[in-house]
């Protein structure tokens, strides 16, 4: 009896993960791979073929979603870092604090905060319709329906999914470490491109998985701030799954973006191991 | 924990002046961040106060409190706030206990497919919410199950599940094991122990577990757009008015949320801190 309680208890979550998570995997491989439509049904013929047409008929947007978010994620590090390395070195008694105000914003749901982007960037919304008339900006000059915008708020709303882990490896440098460093008369910058950062690139790895992953699929942001011509490739998946019903296009989509993502996660996994991965995402 | 205290020796010291400014630059940078971060929040709690005539609330027209008394001036947006409190109550409820189960039998014991859990748990973490989505759908249509209510809760317990036994997991490593020998050693049976001893001390693990839950199911706009059929949450009433104008209510509703959700935040954090 001893022997089987961790077994019964991981029985209920097993069995919701095996049935909604990987049952699922298998369903969409095998979706991707019928024919039909709504009206006749979809038949499995193993088309494979599929998996070919789709990536030739959709290389820009792949190709866009990886660059958004490889862009994406590299202003997130880059705002990021001195925003967890002062609150880590400097933010004292009211760290606590701190961390709470970063994280406040996920009370809003990401997709009201999106929208209150797109009224705030608006052609003749607040932020540009007072300069268009005071004539600092030309009339016609837009901020939606532009890269800039997609990437910004990308970068928007998976910024404190960097600030988190990232602050959570510089809290665990310990500051006798810093001083040792400069015992051994290395200059501040000595001691933080030789101590401080190597000790917190894991927190950096973790960020970055964070965040690429969610951004390069994100479809929210590309809909809500960007035009036709920054449609991702969850835009597509969306709309051949919700609005087109055309099933093996969308499944063939997903199941390569998953693939693409699965590979590069476990590879990542395996080489940071995934304890500390999952710990900074706990946090 | 007190504050890290740099002190670089003499020789290389730069002057205290400019370390001090460098450290000045860098506060006001942080703050601008954050207020980066406030600044929709803001423009929604506003906005939630604008005098608009027009259906669309983008310009500011006045200050007014009208909107407040009208909250359910739109029948479906009630609506869609019902279902997503109804759907995270239930998937919150759900999760808390497999998740509670799966963290202690992580936590606790050590057991053959412990490896594998781990993973399958990462994966659930990991893997994008397009894809849980997308692949549940799949799943939906070749079984031939009608989306909706039952198919959201689903989903968000599928998501949520490795946050909440994650999180207990953390509580019930940090537990000292002499406590509960302890009871045993005094003639407790496991099950006493459990409920008098264990359950007590795993509590505020399992608590921020829910809260985390509750939060993340709230929020949710990707995973339940494809499992939803024609159930709308709050979320998917807001992205589907952003065509015709979103009324002034979304931005009362999301102020009213946000406030409820600092005031648990605010709590929590003195609670504990009064705790330590």
């Amino acid at each position: 009896m001893k022997r089987l309680t961790p077994y019964l208890l991981i029985l209920p979550g097993g069995l919701w993960l095996a049935i909604f998570l990987v049952v699922p995997m298998v369903f969409m491989a095998s979706v991707s791979t019928q024919e039909g439509d709504t009206v006749n049904g979809f038949v499995q013929t193993f088309n494979f073929s599929i998996f070919g047409d789709v990536l030739t008929q959709y290389q820009t947007q792949f190709l866009r979603s990886v660059g958004y978010g490889l862009a994406g994620t590299a202003i997130a590090i880059a705002l990021a870092y001195p925003v967890a390395y002062w609150i880590a070195f400097k933010g004292g008694r009211r760290k606590s604090t701190y961390l709470l105000l970063v994280l406040l914003p996920f009370f809003v749901s990401f997709v009201l905060r999106t929208v209150s982007w797109k009224f705030l960037l608006a052609d003749d919304g607040m932020v540009l319709g007072p300069l268009k008339s005071a004539g600092l900006l030309p009339a016609d000059f837009h901020v939606l329906q532009t890269t800039v915008a997609v990437i910004g708020g990308l970068v928007y709303n998976y910024l404190p999914f960097m600030i988190l882990p990232i602050y959570v490896a510089l809290e665990r440098v310990d500051p006798r470490v810093i001083e040792a460093a400069q015992d051994l008369y290395a200059s501040r910058r000595g001691a933080f491109t030789k101590v401080v950062l190597p000790l917190s690139l894991p927190g950096v790895f973790a960020g970055v998985l964070m965040t690429f992953v969610p951004m390069t699929s994100d479809y929210v942001n590309a809909s809500l701030l960007g035009g036709p011509a920054n449609t991702m490739i969850g835009n597509i998946i969306q709309t051949a799954y919700l609005q087109n019903n055309d099933y093996p296009t969308a499944a063939a989509l997903s199941f390569m973006l998953m693939a693409a993502m699965l590979i590069g996660i476990f590879a990542y996994a395996r080489a940071l191991g995934t304890e500390n991965v999952l710990e900074a995402a706990a946090r | 924990m007190s504050a890290p205290t740099v002190s670089a020796p003499q020789t290389t010291a730069r002057p205290a002046s400019r370390r001090r400014l460098g450290d000045r630059l860098l506060w006001i940078y942080v703050w601008l961040i954050l207020a980066w971060l406030f600044l929709p929040i803001a423009v929604m709690i506003v906005f939630g106060f604008n005098d608009t005539q027009s259906k669309s609330n983008v310009t500011w027209q006045g200050f007014t409190l009208k909107w407040w008394g009208r909250l359910d001036e739109h029948p479906q947006l009630t609506e869609a706030v019902i279902n997503s409190l109804q759907v995270a109550v239930v998937s919150t409820l759900i999760v808390t206990v497999i998740g509670t189960l799966l963290g202690l039998a992580l936590g606790r014991y050590k057991f053959r497919g412990q490896g594998a859990t781990n993973l399958v748990l990462f994966a659930a973490i990991a893997s994008p919410e397009l894809v849980m989505g997308a692949s549940l759908l799949s799943l939906f249509i070749s079984v031939a199950v009608q989306t909706g209510f039952v198919t959201v809760v689903i989903a968000h317990v599928l998501f949520s599940l490795s946050f909440v036994a994650i999180t207990v997991r953390a509580r019930v490593v940090g537990l000292d094991p002499s406590i509960e020998e302890a009871a045993r050693d005094l003639g407790a049976s496991t099950w006493v122990t459990f409920w008098r001893v264990t359950f007590p001390m795993i509590l505020p693990g399992v608590v921020s577990g829910a809260l985390l839950a509750f939060a993340l199911s709230i929020d949710d706009f990707v995973i339940t757009e494809f499992t939803s059929g024609a159930v709308h949450t709050f979320p998917l009433w807001i992205m589907g008015a952003t065509r015709n104008g979103v009324p002034p209510q979304v931005n009362i509703i999301g102020t009213l949320i946000f406030a409820v959700g600092v005031a648990i935040a605010v709590f929590n954090a003195v609670s504990s801190r009064r705790r330590t």
